[in-house]
């Protein structure tokens, strides 16, 4: 008897816990489906889209451009090293670029920005929420949806884009120093075999992982802080649930991604 | 007129409004008393339509408010917060002209700004403060120029949520009576909620006390004193024992 309380209790908790993220999942979509309906009615607050821009897109350039040059540099010291194996030395500067802009310049672009902006999204409508600024919003006939989800969501997603092409263009660099000046490359062909290797459908490709990367970071930043919990755990529980599943969102898109541009 | 016609309202398993009744008439100062978790705020919210209600009816001059363009309503409101929820990122007189410069009848910035300034004066803060952020005040400070905000839009209806929580008794007192003046001055209808007595003499026409999320007495406020309802005179008196329980 005691064995099939103590089964039943376990199934329980799995149902219970399928349940709950199958909830979490349906409230996100509908959250998402309410914000992307407000882009299209007015009023437009394109002011905010702009402040977010900043925010979102110009600050994170120094995160994103570090992390970039160092992996374009590690990537071409492994690539060099694997390579050398067969003699394939010269496949540093392609593999790099393409490695760079197809993969690691979307993917660790839209994770450290993730780590920098969904927290900062959420901690913000997560205090707006518990100090009733967003209730003053609604009192002051202005819609939260429209004047705070609807410039981050727009921002996040045109910024990434651009973030991820700075990036890229770091991280070839950073491999390019490493190439000439450590592993004895010419500079003019580590240039040409760069270039020569990359097609435009990569850049393409890269880009346009990195738009839904900046949409998830925002919506998961806009969710978690709008349905923020009271107190200052609430806003703290909202930040890394942020964090966390735009995280583990990004990494789970970007295989669906790769899968359609293979 | 409004009209609060058995309005239910729970949250999971706590009933927190088990219906109530009310009706606050055109240019009358109603505050709503009772002690902490039994239902003003969420009353509150039920009239601004922040929350819906489960059952019951919220009318103001014949329309449900939580039906149809809620921006008509919401344009004929205003609300001081608790803690007065001014917006961090926005400097003072954008706060207080937040709703001028936006919406339909918005005017140029300009414009709104001397609004702002003016009114900002109005509840004695020096034109100075207009630039400075929310951060910058103190507490009573914060509560003035959520007090300005309230009224910059000229509302018929003001709401105040616990005006003077966390002021020292003089600061209390000032905000009582600039809530006084202004809402006589404007000719507006004002409801309330509190549980700070001074603020319930200095500011009420009409006393609705709420306890379990029920309607336990209502009066004008002359019948406030020796009513010899068991659970006003308790909470008036602040009496522990009574038939209030207080929540240890």
């Amino acid at each position: 008897m005691d064995n099939i309380n103590i089964m039943n209790r376990f199934l329980g908790s799995i149902g219970f816990s399928v349940l709950a993220f199958c909830t979490t999942i349906g409230r996100i979509m509908i959250f998402a489906c309410r914000a992307i309906s407000h882009i299209f009615r007015p009023p437009y607050y394109g002011r905010e889209v702009l402040t977010q821009f900043m925010q979102i897109g110009f600050y994170s350039l120094p995160v994103v451009g570090l992390t970039a040059l160092f992996t374009g540099a590690a990537l071409a010291l492994q690539i060099y090293s694997g390579g050398a194996r067969f003699s394939a030395e010269s496949v540093v500067p392609s593999i790099v670029a393409i490695g760079m802009v197809r993969e690691l310049g979307p993917v660790l672009g839209g994770l450290m920005v993730a780590g920098r902006v969904s927290s900062s999204i959420a901690a913000e409508l997560g205090t707006m929420r518990v100090t009733e600024q967003i209730d003053a919003l609604v009192t002051l006939s202005t819609n939260p949806m429209k004047y705070l989800i609807v410039p981050r969501l727009l921002a996040a997603t045109f910024a990434m884009p651009i973030l991820v092409a700075v990036g890229d263009t770091i991280g070839i660099l950073g491999g390019y120093l490493v190439g000439t000046g450590r592993l004895g490359f010419n500079s003019t062909n580590y240039l040409k075999n760069t270039i020569d290797f990359m097609e435009i459908g990569d850049v393409t490709s890269g880009l346009a992982k990195a738009a839904v990367f900046g949409f998830i970071i925002a919506l998961m930043g806009c969710y978690h802080g709008y349905n923020s919990g009271r107190g200052a755990q609430g806003v703290g529980r909202a930040t890394i649930n942020a964090v966390v599943s735009a995280s583990v969102m990004i990494l789970a898109a970007n295989y669906i991604l790769t899968e359609v541009f293979f | 007129m409004i009209s609060i016609k058995d309005v239910h309202k729970s949250f999971t398993n706590n009933n927190v409004l088990q219906g109530v009744n009310m009706e606050i008439a055109k240019g009358e100062s109603m505050v709503i008393i009772g002690g902490s978790g039994t239902g003003k705020s969420v009353l509150l919210k039920c009239i601004l339509g922040l929350e819906n209600p489960d059952s019951g009816k919220i009318t103001l001059d014949g329309k449900e408010t939580n039906k149809g363009d809620r921006d008509v309503f919401l344009a004929r409101f205003g609300m001081l917060f608790q803690n007065a929820a001014l917006f961090d990122s926005l400097s003072v007189w954008q706060n207080v002209a937040f709703r001028l410069m936006r919406g339909p009848n918005k005017i140029s910035k300009n414009d709104a700004r001397d609004i702002a300034i003016e009114k900002l004066r109005r509840v004695g803060l020096k034109p100075e403060v207009g630039e400075k952020f929310p951060a910058e005040l103190s507490g009573g400070m914060q509560k003035r120029v959520g007090l300005a905000r309230a009224i910059a839009a000229k509302p018929e209806i003001i709401f105040f949520d616990e005006p003077t929580t966390g002021l020292d008794p003089i600061m209390a007192g000032v905000i009582n009576e600039l809530i006084r003046e202004i809402v006589v001055e404007m000719g507006a209808t004002a409801l309330t909620i509190t549980h700070d007595m001074s603020s319930v003499r200095s500011i009420a026409d009409k006393v609705t006390m709420l306890h379990d999320g029920q309607v336990q007495w209502s009066g004008k406020i002359h019948e406030l004193e020796n009513t010899g309802n068991p659970y006003l005179e308790q909470f008036i008196n602040g009496h522990a024992v009574g038939p209030i329980e207080a929540v240890r």
